[in-house]
């Protein structure tokens, strides 16, 4: 499994790399570290927030130290800088990481169970424990 | 020659343990088998004499830093301190497996010591525990061999991974498996309760799943804390994967605390208890095979063996398939049946249950479900926080809104209206709660007012059922504290997600920044030379007015032996609000960049922990200590006089 993550990294950067030699600085100018108009840092630390860093273990990129963290948390900042919206920031960094990027998973066909299933179970334990109370009750007349 | 005694003593505890299983099911299928039972009892005191041995063996060899022991040579050094040779023992894969048996070994010798519920339930839950113990010995001796020598011996050790030279996390694999095993005997009793037909197992094995509980959650929240002060971004629980696979067993261990309840208080939920119980042991076993597997890669997996996974996942198929199918076979068996009002503690508890199961399905799903729709069809997801915050959390929500009901309410029959009553003036702290978090701190949001609402909703329970119950015995405040303690743990959480501040500078000698309430002035980093790294130690002077408050020394340390890098976070606590400082890179010309946080009620958030666990303690000690039984109407009469 290491392997096969290691691998997958190394592919995704050897991809990645021509295509944008020099991931934080390609298509704008660096941005600071910090914004000076709080709304707008809240904004851009709360979009990282939503964003794995994917060499990382199950940290976020706004949590994480690493050399990859820092170039996406510099590319969000370019991109709010550019008056890009979260969505479209989100958008962008799916078509170049993939859904993997993404904390949250996406509402798709594939992933109906995974966000239903908690609320199936809910539903049928309260049915089943409906039923049994019912007939625990009925017992007692 | 330690390490061929440990062998021999691992070899002898695997006979043992066969002879125990054999004899514990004879003895407890045939009413007759005296002679098989005494041999179950005795065997149990054998296997741990025996893996107690093989343990202290390896422990020694650590001890001793003898590197002819492939062990050894991996996962030690000759100058690592004292304490990290000791938990290097179970730092590592074979160690921990071994750690693992020792701990079944243990809970067996307990069960047999006790003799809980009669002689031939303990008889059986001994057999299944043989079976467990022998499965598990195996493994090691085929595939995880602590022993293994190697030849020529290394001069020197390859360290320790440095993520694990902590106090926090050497405590923390034991309290987890004590947590994990533990389940094991609640496990067994039921298998064995199936095997007899006998209906007093829930209040045989109750000692067993508190102390697996209350282990459980220690395990969970000193893990926590570890991740919180080690990982250095202030986080206390990230839904990793490792994580989940501890919280999964901590929740239907809860569910099972109150199923077990219902059973033996008014014969309620038998099969449900039941199958609570083989559940949480399997949910042990499924978190081990995560962990120990690398089937999720993390600091937890020592092992990335294909054939130690396929082994353990041939072992968890055996033991869940083979109660399963006992369970399926003896259940429809056993008399049910109980009556109950709608209203009623019996009611509540199964509300209690179906909220927890559907708490642990989601965390369930979450941490499985990106492995099996990549297998499926190679779609990459992630399932982070976001997730659970909006599933976990509404589902914890609605079951913590229910929880002062359960006591108020009567067994069989209870008053809703009169618990509504009395429930008013937690209703009313409550209110206050949620008002004084809008009125006093910024910014504001609906969680943490929901949270505080909710925490002041179940502390104010629980000091309302402190009253009524004055001076009735400590045992009777168990529920009551738990219960409370999630209140301080909510607290905790809600503090610190929402409120919590930060601040990356870069400082240069003698700069001073602000973080929250605090001013902090850098005062530069000299390097430091520790047993067995070198570390860069921040000096930072916490600032009151002119003076210096105190001084805080985060450091970033180098670990040689093992070529890699850590940081240690310097904490500075009033017990309500933490100030936590991780030092950063070096920017050159003396310059560093300092991470700092203050996190409003973190340390609430372990304190709910520890209270939850005193409440499991209380019960604990109240069922030891007075064993008798006030009223039971489902144990029989076997279960009863051996009591």
């Amino acid at each position: 499994m290491k392997a096969v993550i290691a691998f997958l990294l190394i592919l995704v950067s050897a991809l990645a790399a021509p295509a944008f030699p020099n991931t934080a600085s390609a298509d704008a100018p660096a941005v600071a570290d910090t914004f000076s108009n709080p709304a707008t840092e809240a904004r851009a630390r709360n979009l990282q927030r939503q964003l794995r860093c994917l060499v990382c273990q199950g940290e976020s990129i706004d949590e994480s130290g690493s050399p990859f963290a820092a170039d996406v948390r510099q590319l969000v900042r370019q991109q709010i800088a550019q008056g890009q919206s979260d969505q479209q920031i989100e958008d962008f960094l799916v078509a170049r990481y993939g859904d993997f990027i993404l904390m949250k998973p996406p509402v798709q066909p594939d992933t109906w169970l995974l966000w239903l299933a908690p609320f199936l179970v809910l539903g049928a334990g309260g049915a089943v424990a409906w039923m049994t109370v019912k007939k625990a009750a009925s017992r007692r007349v | 020659m330690t390490g061929e005694l440990g062998q021999l003593a691992l070899c002898f505890a695997l006979a043992l343990a066969l002879v125990m299983a054999v004899s514990g099911l004879m003895g407890a299928l045939r009413p007759s088998g005296l002679v098989a039972r005494r041999t179950a009892t005795s065997s149990a005191m054998g296997l741990l004499v025996f893996v107690g041995l093989a343990f202290g063996t390896l422990t020694y060899a650590f001890v001793g830093s003898d590197f002819s022991i492939m062990a050894v040579a991996n996962n030690s050094h000759t100058l690592k301190p004292l304490v990290y040779k000791i938990s290097g023992v179970w730092g590592n894969h074979e160690g921990s497996m071994l750690l693992w048996v020792l701990v079944l070994a243990l809970y067996a010798a307990l069960v047999a010591g006790l003799q809980r519920g009669g002689e031939r339930l303990t008889s059986g839950a001994l057999g299944v525990q043989g079976l467990l113990a022998a499965a598990f010995l195996l493994f090691i001796l085929f595939t995880s061999n602590p022993f293994f020598r190697l030849d020529p011996a290394p001069f020197e050790g390859a360290g320790l991974n440095p993520l694990l030279q902590d106090p926090g996390l050497a405590m923390h694999p034991p309290m987890l498996y004590a947590g994990y095993v533990g389940l094991s005997a609640a496990f067994s009793y039921a298998a064995a309760a199936l095997l007899v037909g006998e209906n007093g197992w829930a209040r045989a094995a109750r000692p067993f799943m508190l102390i697996a509980w209350i282990a459980l959650t220690c395990g969970i929240a000193l893990g926590s804390w570890w991740a919180y002060y080690e990982l250095g971004w202030g986080g206390f629980w990230g839904w990793d994967p490792v994580e989940n696979a501890s919280l999964m067993p901590w929740l239907i261990a809860t569910a099972l605390l109150h199923s077990a309840l219902a059973t033996e208080k008014s014969g309620a939920f038998r099969t449900w208890t039941l199958l609570l119980a083989i559940a949480g042991f399997s949910l042990s076993l499924i978190g081990t095979f995560l962990v120990r597997s690398g089937v999720l890669s993390s600091v937890h997996a020592f092992a990335s063996d294909p054939t130690r996974g396929f082994f353990i996942m041939v072992l968890i198929a055996l033991a869940i398939g083979g109660a399963l199918a006992l369970f399926a076979w003896r259940a429809p068996t056993l008399q049910g049946g109980a009556a109950f009002d709608t209203v009623s503690r019996e009611t509540a508890l199964l509300l209690n249950n179906v909220f927890l199961l559907a708490a642990c399905a989601c965390v369930f799903v979450g941490t499985l479900y990106p492995l099996v729709l990549d297998a499926v069809n190679g779609t990459k997801i992630s399932v982070g926080p976001p997730y659970y915050a909006l599933t976990f959390a509404p589902i914890f929500f609605a079951l913590l809104l229910l929880v002062p009901f359960g006591p108020r309410l009567g067994w069989k029959r209870g008053d809703l209206k009169a618990a509504w009553r009395s429930l008013y003036p937690a209703l009313g702290l409550a209110a206050v709660a949620a008002l004084a978090v809008l009125a006093i701190v910024a910014p504001r949001t609906l969680a943490a007012t929901g949270a505080f609402a909710m925490a002041g909703w179940l502390i104010g329970a629980s000091f309302l059922e402190i009253r009524k119950r004055k001076g009735a015995r400590a045992s009777a405040f168990a529920a009551v504290l738990a219960h409370a303690g999630l209140g301080v743990t909510l607290m905790g959480v809600a503090g610190t997600t929402a409120w919590r501040s930060e601040a990356l500078t870069v400082l240069a000698s003698g700069q001073m920044m602000t973080v929250g309430p605090y001013t902090l002035r850098f005062d530069g980093v000299t390097r430091e030379q520790g047993p067995n790294y070198i570390a860069d130690r921040a000096h930072v002077a916490l600032m009151d007015g002119g003076k210096v408050r105190t001084m805080l020394l985060p450091e970033h340390r180098f670990y040689p032996a093992e070529g890699q890098d850590m940081n240690d976070t310097a904490i500075h606590t009033t017990g309500l609000r933490d100030l936590y400082l991780a030092l950063g890179d070096d920017r050159g010309g003396g310059r560093f960049t300092l991470r700092a946080y203050v996190s409003p009620l973190a340390p609430l958030i372990w304190l709910g922990g520890l209270v939850m666990a005193l409440g499991g303690m209380l019960s604990l000690w109240g069922r030891l200590r007075a064993p008798a039984p006030e009223q039971e109407p489902a144990a029989p009469a076997v279960a009863l006089a051996a009591e």
